[in-house]
């Protein structure tokens, strides 16, 4: 079977890095079945970089795999992505941003309609808070931009992927430095997982991977969320 | 500011005042921007030049500097407020003198659905320091607010804001209203924010399309033909 079977590339943003991995791993999918490359998450402040990024890799990986699918919303390209996806047959996830496709767009959309002052955290962004919020935005060198930033803001809402009580902790830190409220949604992984599960069955990846008891474990741990 | 300072920034003739000012504006130094302006209005400049030939001026390279990636969002908000420092010691000066008369009103807002208004904050500062009239409806502005304001302020220009590829849309739909209500033929309506192009302004059919705020506020002067 693994002689015919397709080779398989996703080109993520860092953000999603480690959810991918798990996933693929949750799927049981072996990672030499489906490759993972990723570009700075540092891009997110920077979307102008996100295109010519993901070209790049195209450019040298594209021929190489049977399919791409590159692990970006639209991200504030403004259309850039999308044209550049056409031009080297890949396909991204639906929807605008991670926040997005994290919480679905239903769900996403009702949080907003709610509160549009929302500031939105994923796992990744609570455990790299310092690095890219508060640094990315320049707030350790000028703290008084702090409200500059969010006058516009009532609350941080952290879309948990996993419970932990630790990242719970770290996000409501997060929201107190913003001198936000907080609201805790445990919305686990979403449309990427969906996604993710949905490419790998087209593809006839699942199972790819001989599964171990660490793999059995995390599987049962969450079996609420993914399946294959 | 330390005497010291002081003493340095008294010293200077006019032009080397006038190249320290715009580089301290360039710098972000706020106090040092607002001493400046003060020496300059102590030496009968008009407030008008030091506006335009000063503040504008140094802005407008903080423009260029950001758009080519030397400057990032949180050094262009230091700059802002040296800027905001500094007109706000002229704004009552020239409120008062009758040579100032505005050269037109600019409504400009936010659109729907999205709060990111850095942008939209700045070009509103361009605008003014163009002598534009500037009304500013914030953030999150459904339809009925820009028809609201054209009605209360009949505006010269309308602008419309939008940082995300979700809200960018909303930007159609008004002015698909606006034509509705004939009232697009008589108000050019420009429009701007990070993840909008030329191609897109087009296929909403706005007049156009502003990349940056030292650009829109003299597209704004050509519009309403200050520029010939
Ligand atoms: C700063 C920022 C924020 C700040 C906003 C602070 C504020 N008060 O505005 C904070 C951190 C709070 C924030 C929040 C969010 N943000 Co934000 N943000 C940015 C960032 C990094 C920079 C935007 C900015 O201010 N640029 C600086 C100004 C000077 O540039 P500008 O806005 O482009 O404006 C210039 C021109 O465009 C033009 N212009 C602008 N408006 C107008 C209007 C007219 C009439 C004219 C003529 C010209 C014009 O002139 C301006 C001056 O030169 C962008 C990424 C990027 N680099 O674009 C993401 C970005 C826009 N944000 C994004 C997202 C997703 C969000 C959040 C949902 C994130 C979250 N974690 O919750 C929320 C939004 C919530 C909501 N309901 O709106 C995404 C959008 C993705 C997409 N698909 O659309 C981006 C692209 C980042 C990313 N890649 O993920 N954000």
């Amino acid at each position: 079977m693994s002689a015919q079977r397709h080779k398989c590339l996703i080109i993520a943003c860092g953000a999603l890095a480690k959810e991918i991995v798990y996933l693929r791993r949750h799927l049981g999918v072996a990672d030499e079945a489906l490759t993972l490359k990723c570009l700075p998450a540092e891009f997110h402040n920077t979307p102008q970089k996100i295109a010519p990024g993901v070209e790049a890799l195209l450019k040298e990986h594209r021929k190489h795999y049977d399919r791409v699918l590159v692990a970006y919303g639209e991200c504030g390209t403004g259309g850039a992505l999308d044209t550049l996806l056409k031009q080297y047959d890949a396909e991204r996830l639906p929807g605008a941003h991670c926040y997005e496709f994290f919480a679905g767009a239903a769900q996403f959309e009702q949080i907003v309609e709610a509160e549009i002052g929302s500031f939105f955290l994923t796992d990744y962004l609570v455990k790299n808070f310092d690095r890219l919020v508060i640094k990315g935005l320049g707030l350790d060198r000028y703290p008084e931009l702090t409200s500059v930033y969010f006058n516009n803001y009532k609350q941080v809402v952290y879309l948990a992927q996993n419970e932990d009580e630790a990242l719970k902790q770290k996000a409501l830190g997060a929201a107190r430095q913003l001198d936000l409220d907080f609201l805790y949604k445990r919305v686990g992984y979403g449309d990427l997982a969906t996604e993710l599960e949905a490419f790998v069955q087209e593809e006839g990846l699942c199972g790819s991977a001989h599964k171990d008891q660490q793999t059995r474990q995390l599987k049962t741990k969450d079996e609420d969320h993914v399946s294959c | 500011m330390s005497d010291e300072e002081d003493i340095i920034l008294r010293d200077l003739n006019d032009n080397d005042l006038v190249d320290q000012i715009k580089d301290d504006l360039y710098d972000g130094l706020k106090d040092e921007v607002f001493e400046g302006v003060e020496i300059l209005l102590e030496r009968k400049w008009e407030a008008n030049l030091i506006l335009s030939d000063v503040l504008v001026e140094a802005m407008r390279i903080v423009g260029i500097d950001f758009r080519d990636g030397i400057l990032f969002v949180p050094e262009v908000l230091q700059c802002a407020g040296a800027m905001k420092g500094g007109m706000g010691q002229l704004r009552p000066i020239l409120a008062a003198s009758d040579a100032q008369t505005s050269v037109g009103k600019f409504v400009i807002g936010t659109v729907k659905g999205d709060i990111h208004d850095i942008g939209k904050n700045l070009v509103g500062m361009m605008l003014e320091g163009a002598g534009f009239e500037v009304i500013d409806l914030g953030i999150n502005n459904p339809v009925e607010n820009y028809l609201a304001a054209i009605d209360e302020h009949k505006p010269d220009i309308l602008g419309m804001s939008a940082l995300l590829t979700t809200t960018m849309p909303y930007m159609g739909l008004v002015i698909e209203e606006l034509d509705k209500r004939n009232i697009l033929k008589e108000l050019p309506v420009m429009v701007g924010g990070a993840p909008l192009n030329q191609e897109f302004a087009d296929a909403i059919n706005a007049h156009s399309y502003g990349r940056d705020a030292a650009m829109s506020a003299e597209m704004a002067r050509t519009i309403i033909g200050k520029n010939s």
